[in-house]
C-alpha cells in the first residue's frame, strides 16, 4: 500500500523520466524510487539549515 | 631483495645503488601478478613490454652513469579511470570498452614516470568510482587479499587490494568521497587523499567535478610522501588544480611531531563505531597522547551535502549513457544515478552554498588543532554480497553507508591519510585530518606512527 507521498514520488519519478527522456523499466522502478526517497530525505537535513539569503556557493567561477 | 613486500623507498635506493636492477624488479612483479591476481582480481590489464621497456631504459641509465628519480624501478598500477596510452579508459563499466583508446597518458602517470616508475598495469574499480565496496558486475568483484570472501573496499579496488597483497608497493586511486580511504581501511595499508586541488586530474575518467581527488596509496607514509612529492605542481589541463609551487614532504617526514595539537573527532564520529575500530582509535590515540575531543559542525548535514551533490553531478555525467543504453550499466549504479537526475537543482546550489558555511566553519576549528583523527570506516572488511550491516543499532544498506565517516572530510577537500592498525578481525585504518594545503602534518604523523609499530600494512598470508 503506497502512501500518499510515497505515490506523488512514483509520479514525479514518471513525469521527470519523462522529460528527462530517461527509460526506466519497470524491474528498475522501486530501486530508483527507494534512492530517491533517500536523497530527498538527506537533502531536508542541510536545506532546513538557515543560511544568509547573501550566502555564496562553494564553487566561484573565474573569468 | 624481497621484491614483492619491499617497500618503494627501499626498491629505488637498491635500484639506484646497483643492487637490484629495474628489469629483475619489474620482471619478479609481472610474474607475481600473474601468479596471485586470479584470486585477488585486482588488474584488468597488465603491461608486461611496457613495463619492461621502461625498466630496461632504467637500467640503460644507469650504466650510463645517468641520474636516476626518486621512484627509480618502483612498479605502480592506477585505477582504470587514470588515462593510459594505448588503453580505452575503462572506469570499472562495460560501456567504456567501446572508447577510443588514449593517446596519452593520465597527468599523475607522466609525474610518476618522470620519477622513474614502471607502471604495470591498470587496476579494476566499482563502476564509475560510484562504490564503497569493490564488486563490479563487469570485471568480477575484487577481493581482500587478507580474506577473499572479503570485500576490498571501493571504488579504488584494485588500488587497495593490488598493494595490499603485495602484486605492487604503490598505487594511484582517486577519491571523491572516500574512495581511497575505504580501501585503505579494508586492506590495512596507507592512502592519502590530499588536498582538494592540489594533485592534477587531468587525464582521468571524472565522476563528481567538484569532490574529485586523486592519490598514491601505499605500505608507508613514506612511499605515500615520495610518490605525492613526484605528482605535485600546477597543471593547465586540470582548472581545479592550485596554482601553488611543489611542497615537497619526503624532507620533513624525520621532522616528528612535537609540538602538534592533535584532537580526536567526537560526536557524529562516535556513533556507530564498530569495536574492532575503536580498538584502532584507542590505539592511535594512545600512542599520540592524543585526549582532546572536539566536534566537526553540523557533519551529518555535510554527509548529506556530500551525498546531493554526488548524485546529481554524478547523473550529470551519465545522463546521455543512462537514456541509451541503462541496461549496460552496473544496475546497484544505474538505479543512484537515474535517482541522481531528478534531484531539484535548488537542492544541489544549496547544498553548495551549505558547502561553504561548513568549511568556514571547518576552518575556524583547525586554528586550534593541527590535526584530528577519525574512524576511516565504521567496520573492519564485510563479506562480498553483504547488502546491509547495522549502524547504531539499526540496519542500514552497506553499500552507501560505508563512506559515513570519509564524506564529511573531502566534502571540503581537507587532506587525510589513512593510516593501517592490525586489529582483529581484520585490519583497519584510522583517519589523520589536516587542514587544507597541510599533507605535510598529516603524512609527519603517520609517518611517527609507523615508527612506534602502532600503524603498520600487515602482510597476508597469500604465498
Amino acid at each position: 500500500m503506497e502512501t500518499p507521498r510515497s505515490n506523488e514520488l512514483a509520479q514525479f519519478i514518471q513525469a521527470a523520466a519523462c522529460l528527462l527522456d530517461l527509460p526506466i523499466e519497470p524491474a528498475w522502478k522501486d530501486a530508483v524510487k527507494g534512492h530517491l526517497e533517500v536523497t530527498l530525505r538527506l537533502a531536508a537535513s542541510f536545506t532546513e539549515f538557515p543560511l544568509p539569503d547573501e550566502a555564496e556557493p562553494a564553487p566561484v567561477f573565474v573569468a | 631483495m624481497d621484491t614483492g613486500w619491499s617497500h618503494a623507498a627501499d626498491i629505488a635506493a637498491a635500484v639506484r645503488e646497483g643492487r637490484v636492477s629495474a628489469t629483475v624488479v619489474a620482471t619478479d612483479t609481472i610474474a607475481r601478478i600473474a601468479r596471485l591476481n586470479p584470486a585477488i582480481n585486482a588488474f584488468t590489464d597488465i603491461l608486461k613490454e611496457r613495463a619492461l621497456a621502461k625498466a630496461q631504459a632504467i637500467d640503460h641509465t644507469r650504466s650510463q652513469a645517468g641520474s636516476l628519480g626518486p621512484l627509480a624501478g618502483v612498479p605502480f598500477a592506477v585505477k582504470n579511470l587514470f588515462d593510459i596510452a594505448g588503453l580505452p579508459t575503462l572506469a570499472g563499466s562495460k560501456i567504456n570498452r567501446e572508447r577510443a583508446p588514449a593517446t596519452r597518458d593520465a597527468a599523475a602517470v607522466r609525474r610518476l614516470e618522470a620519477a622513474g616508475a614502471v607502471l604495470v598495469g591498470a587496476l579494476n574499480m566499482g563502476e564509475y568510482a560510484y562504490d564503497f565496496t569493490g564488486e563490479n558486475v563487469h570485471y568480477g568483484d575484487c577481493r581482500n587479499p587478507h580474506d577473499l570472501a572479503r570485500m576490498p573496499g571501493g571504488s579504488s579496488s584494485g588500488s587497495g587490494a593490488a598493494v595490499a597483497g603485495g602484486l605492487v608497493p604503490l598505487s594511484l586511486g582517486s577519491d571523491t568521497n572516500g574512495s581511497i580511504r575505504v580501501p585503505s581501511s579494508f586492506c590495512g595499508i596507507f592512502g592519502l587523499k590530499p588536498t582538494y586541488g592540489r594533485l592534477s586530474r587531468a587525464g582521468t575518467f571524472p565522476f563528481v567535478a567538484s569532490l574529485d581527488h586523486v592519490g598514491p596509496l601505499a605500505r608507508s607514509a613514506r612511499d605515500l610522501a615520495l610518490a605525492y612529492d613526484a605528482m605535485q605542481g600546477p597543471d593547465a589541463d586540470d582548472p581545479v588544480c592550485a596554482d601553488r609551487p611543489v611542497e615537497r614532504v619526503t624532507p620533513l617526514l624525520g621532522q616528528g611531531i612535537g609540538g602538534l595539537r592533535i584532537a580526536l573527532a567526537g560526536g557524529y564520529f562516535r556513533v556507530g563505531v564498530f569495536p574492532e575500530l575503536r580498538t584502532a582509535l584507542a590505539r592511535i590515540a594512545a600512542a599520540l597522547s592524543v585526549k582532546a575531543e572536539i566536534e566537526f559542525p553540523e557533519a551529518q548535514r555535510a554527509r548529506a551535502a556530500a551525498y546531493v551533490i554526488t548524485a546529481s553531478e554524478g547523473a550529470a555525467v551519465h545522463l546521455d549513457p543512462l537514456r541509451r543504453r541503462g541496461r549496460d550499466f552496473d544496475p546497484a549504479v544505474r538505479d543512484r544515478l537515474i535517482a541522481g537526475a531528478m534531484i531539484p537543482g535548488a537542492v544541489v546550489a544549496k547544498a553548495q552554498k551549505f558547502r561553504r558555511w561548513y568549511r568556514a566553519h571547518v576552518l575556524e576549528m583547525f586554528e586550534h588543532w593541527d590535526a584530528v583523527l577519525a574512524p576511516a570506516t565504521p567496520c573492519s572488511a564485510p563479506a562480498l554480497g553483504q547488502q546491509t550491516f547495522v549502524l547504531d543499532k539499526v540496519e542500514m544498506a552497506l553499500r552507501p553507508n560505508i563512506g559515513i565517516y570519509t564524506q564529511p572530510i573531502s566534502f571540503v577537500g581537507l587532506p587525510v591519510v589513512a593510516v593501517p592498525v592490525a586489529v582483529d578481525p581484520l585490519p583497519v585504518a584510522v583517519q589523520i585530518i589536516a587542514a587544507p594545503w597541510r599533507e605535510d602534518i598529516a603524512l609527519r604523523i603517520a609517518h611517527a606512527l609507523e615508527r612506534t609499530g602502532v600503524a603498520t600494512a600487515p602482510r597476508p598470508p597469500l604465498e
